[in-house]
């Protein structure tokens, strides 16, 4: 699988802090082109806070983020989102009140150019892009995470699992070039974590697409992830490859407690 | 040069009533921020309230020729059970329905109580008897009406009243507890459902105490409802949870309302306090005391 | 579930009336509207003109409030302000294919005015805000003589397209209702595109709708200024059709009206919008009716037509909200479903 050197997001150096609390100090990672990155830690490490910074909804009191080279520090979010970032939220942030299939649309929106004229005319321009995006979205989205025996039910009669990957098929629909997926596999069973772990497999050999993604599925991170970045309390205490970091006695006293770390081996 | 000196007095006066009217104003603001801030929800039924209290009080003390006292009581139990059934019968169904849908539920019942108020006691202007004692006070050559004073002096008691008990009451902390983290309270054994009740029939009290002093200070008829419109000026200059920003709100716009019926005219008065609330929107959106909602992601 | 309703291009799929059966009640529909002058009495068709006017103003507050969750109490103030435009340029010799663009954007664009500082917050200031520009507008409309002829109100011209003259209510029928399809057609085809969906993603979740790249304000503005310019366009017609207006009629109870038309109908829907507009026709006709059958043995009720009113709107609001909160829609759907597979099933 052939991966350029040069990576896609650069975090340098991120302090974020509200009010009292520090949520994250001095955090820095990489994420390589075409690689799966994880980001794992206890509960309060800062993961999500950390996705909340690159994706530009909270603005580190001091850092950078880089992505492709270009400094967004300062871009808002849905500016990244033009540039190709597309994230998953950790409770489900699926439209209620429309279709799997309008919701997945609209991660083309920045791709389209109706404008309310065109739109109320519909016939022509407007009609050929719709068509265009429909059978696009079938194509690469809808038939690669089979969704497609849901694809007209409104998202608040699927269950959890199935929600999900409407979320993520819709991150998709966005064409990104880093996706960002907050812990996609949380409260799923084995057989749904499974299929969710050969999507994203499947997304990362097919697509190229580059994948930084927060999760406490240990299976899950050991088995897909490229490179592994450990948090706590808002530092990162390690990162590596999946061994070196199940290894590492800072990782293993994070999660277990001392007596563990005492009990790996050097 | 003109030959006539600016007139301080006229000023002095005009603040002055100002100010002081703008206790009342702080008392329907209150209302609002006492249900907002118990139950998150805008309540455009407010004036409704005024106009349940004024229009009860006046049944009770001038058609059936109650004693004042006991029309005052008999009005306040009606309006509490109106503003019970109320929050059972439609904000409880509604509760973790969209804001929207709560607000838009809110606008409907003022509707619905305006024309339920309209009809029965019909459009025709009525006199209410004279509540607060007339006599003007002078500060110097200034004159400040008596009813404005008083009237100042029952909303600012029932303010200090109402902060008091919400400070250092069992049942006012409760319902702090209830308002700011409904679950926690929960769990801790605090009646949630029992508080949103209990705030309700405050809101409604207190908007129907407002009813009856501002009707017996001018006229009784349906208009009346109008009134808690202009108030809502009020809230967002207050900013909608802050009880502080509600008063220091209050006082203001009574004063603007006064200074812009004095220097232009009566017509205008009537919509100052929108043109105020669009002037503010522009300038200051979350109030001068109100919180910035921040976001859970 | 239809039986044999397939697809087989995504044309097809996405198509407003799929199936021959829907296509044939819509033929049915567009013969019954254009014949309906015809065969109805004065009365009638007056009704439908008015039906005609509700559609529009309703569909405009639908895309706002039902569809992007922009909560809007000056409705009424926009349309006073989209009449009074058309009859200032009426009274100056402009054909109405004109007056009624015109009307609709000078609406929007005031749309867009008070849209701009308010729609940068929350929706509870955005209510305020749409609730102060009503009552100062009705106040610029009964103050500004010179343009809106005050309190007196304004004498509208005759419709007029060079020279041809739409003098009663079965010409204005031929004007109304081809423009209430097309606004309402126009207002559905927004929701198959880009826009539409960025309007529902705002009501539904904006964080969502951000991260996918929408921007926030620039959307809600666009459906503010849309919506505002639909009740523009209603308002031209209302003013056309009544040749006459004073600023009485655009208070906050009919902003109230047309809150209750789509909440009654369906939030979020054309259908609904359809819907909620017939009924709300139809109420105050009813009550209209009843009060004055009443009056026979109690003269003094008419007195609370009005206010009767005020309770009925009032009640139908929290009633659906509470009871049916997705309206007559749902109800619709229902009873659709219902006859779908029927005599196989019930």
């Amino acid at each position: 699988m052939p991966m350029a050197d040069a990576p896609l997001l650069q975090v340098d150096g991120i302090e974020l802090a509200f009010g009292g609390i520090q949520a994250l100090r001095d955090v820095s990672l990489t994420a390589r082109r075409g690689a799966i990155t994880a980001v794992i830690g206890p509960n309060g490490a800062g993961k999500t806070s950390l996705f909340n910074a690159v994706s530009g909804f909270y603005k580190p009191q001091r850092g950078r983020v880089v992505f492709e080279d270009r400094d967004i520090t300062r871009a808002n979010a849905s500016r990244r989102a033009a540039l190709g970032l597309a994230r998953t939220f950790q409770n489900v942030a699926l439209f209620r009140g429309m279709t799997v299939l309008d919701n997945i649309k609209l991660g083309g929106h920045t791709r389209l150019h109706a404008n309310p004229l065109t739109a109320m005319w519909y016939l022509g321009a407007a009609h050929r892009e719709e068509m265009a995006l429909r059978r696009e979205i079938e194509r690469d989205v809808i038939d690669l995470l089979e969704i497609d025996h849901v694809r007209n039910l409104p998202v608040a009669a699927l269950s959890y699992g199935l929600q999900k990957r409407v979320e993520l098929a819709r991150a998709l629909a966005m064409r990104p070039k880093l996706l960002m997926l907050d812990e996609p596999v949380a409260g799923m069973n084995r057989e749904e974590t499974e299929d969710m772990a050969r999507f994203i497999l499947d997304i990362q050999e097919e697509r190229g697409i580059t994948v930084l993604l927060i999760e406490h599925d240990m299976g899950l991170v050991m088995d897909i992830a490229n490179h592994v970045v450990v948090l706590n309390f808002g530092q990162v205490i390690g990162q590596g490859t999946p061994a070196e970091v199940r290894a590492n006695p800072e990782v293993v006293r994070a999660y277990l407690g001392s007596a563990a770390a005492a009990a790996v081996p050097a | 040069m003109s030959g006539n000196p600016f007139d301080w007095i006229a000023l002095a006066e005009y603040s002055a009533i100002g100010l002081l009217s703008g206790g009342l104003l702080a008392l329907i603001a209150l209302g609002f921020v006492l249900i907002y801030k118990g139950t998150g929800v805008i309540n455009f039924a407010m004036g409704e309230f005024m106009m349940l209290g004024a229009y009860f009080f006046y049944t009770t003390n001038v058609m059936w020729r109650l004693p004042t006292l006991l029309a005052l009581v008999a009005t306040l139990a009606a309006v509490a059970l109106v503003a019970a059934l109320i929050e059972r019968t439609v904000l409880r169904p509604l509760a973790g329905q969209p804001v929207i849908s709560v607000l838009m539920a809110t606008i409907g019942l003022a509707s619905a109580l305006h024309g339920g108020v309209d009809a029965v006691w019909g459009g025709a202007n009525l006199e209410m008897p004279a509540l607060l004692p007339r006599k003007p006070f002078t500060v110097g050559e200034i004159l400040v009406p008596g009813q404005v004073v008083w009237s100042f002096v029952l909303a600012a008691t029932i303010i200090t009243a109402f902060t008091l008990y919400f400070r250092f009451s069992k049942t006012g902390v409760a319902m702090r507890a209830a308002a700011s983290d409904p679950i926690t309270a929960y769990v801790l054994g605090i009646d949630v459902r029992r508080t949103q009740a209990l705030t309700w029939i405050f809101a409604g009290m207190v908007g129907a105490v407002a009813g009856i002093v501002v009707a017996s200070m001018t006229s009784l008829s349906p208009a009346l409802g109008g009134a808690a419109l202009g108030v809502l000026a009020v809230i967002i200059l207050g900013g909608l949870d802050s009880i502080a920003g509600a008063i220091v709100a209050g006082l203001i716009v009574g004063l603007i309302e006064s200074l812009t019926a004095g220097y232009l005219g009566g017509k205008v008065r009537d919509i100052v306090p929108y043109v105020t609330v669009l002037v503010i929107l522009l300038v200051r959106p979350y109030g001068l005391f109100g919180t910035r909602q921040i976001e859970r992601l | 579930m239809r039986i044999g309703d397939f697809r087989a291009s995504y044309a097809h799929d996405e198509s407003l009336w799929p199936t021959r059966v829907q296509r044939a009640w819509l033929g049915v529909l567009a013969v019954a509207l254009i014949a309906l002058p015809f065969g109805a009495n004065g009365y009638q068709v007056s009704l439908a003109c008015m039906l005609g006017i509700h559609v529009i103003a309703a569909a405009g507050l639908n895309i706002m409030t039902g569809y992007t969750g922009l909560i809007s109490l000056g409705h009424a103030a926009f349309m006073g302000v989209g009449c009074y435009t058309a009859a200032w340029f009426a009274q100056r010799g402009v054909p109405f294919f004109l007056t009624l663009p015109l009307a609709g954007a000078m609406a929007a664009l005031l749309g867009l005015l008070v849209g701009l500082p308010s729609l940068r917050i929350k929706g509870l200031y955005l209510a305020v805000a749409t609730l102060a520009t009503q009552f100062v507008l009705v106040y610029v409309f009964r103050e500004w003589d010179s343009v809106t002829g005050g309190v007196r109100g304004v004498n509208v011209p005759n419709a007029s397209l060079f020279g041809f003259e739409l003098l009663n209510d079965q010409r204005m029928y031929f004007l109304i209702a081809p423009v209430a399809v097309a606004l309402l057609v126009a207002a559905r085809n927004l929701f198959r595109t880009r826009v539409g969906r960025a309007f529902i993603a705002i009501r539904d979740k904006d964080i969502s709708a951000e991260v996918l790249g929408i921007d926030l304000l620039r959307y809600k503005l666009a459906a503010f200024a849309i919506g505002s310019f639909y009740a523009g366009v209603a308002g031209a017609l209302l003013g056309y059709f009544y040749r006459a207006m004073t600023p009485e009629y655009f208070t906050l109870q009919l902003s109230i009206f047309y809150l209750a038309a789509i909440i009654v109908g369906g939030l979020g829907s054309m259908l609904g919008t359809l819907l909620g507009a017939v009924f709300m026709t139809l109420v105050p006709e009813l009550l209209r009716g009843i009060v004055a059958s009443i009056a026979q043995w109690a003269p003094s009720a008419t007195e609370i037509l009005s206010p009767v009113q005020q309770v009925v709107f009032g009640l139908l609001i929290v009633g659906f909200l509470v009871f049916e909160p997705h309206g007559l829609l749902e109800i619709w759907r229902r009873v659709r479903r219902t006859f779908h597979l029927w005599p196989f099933r019930a």
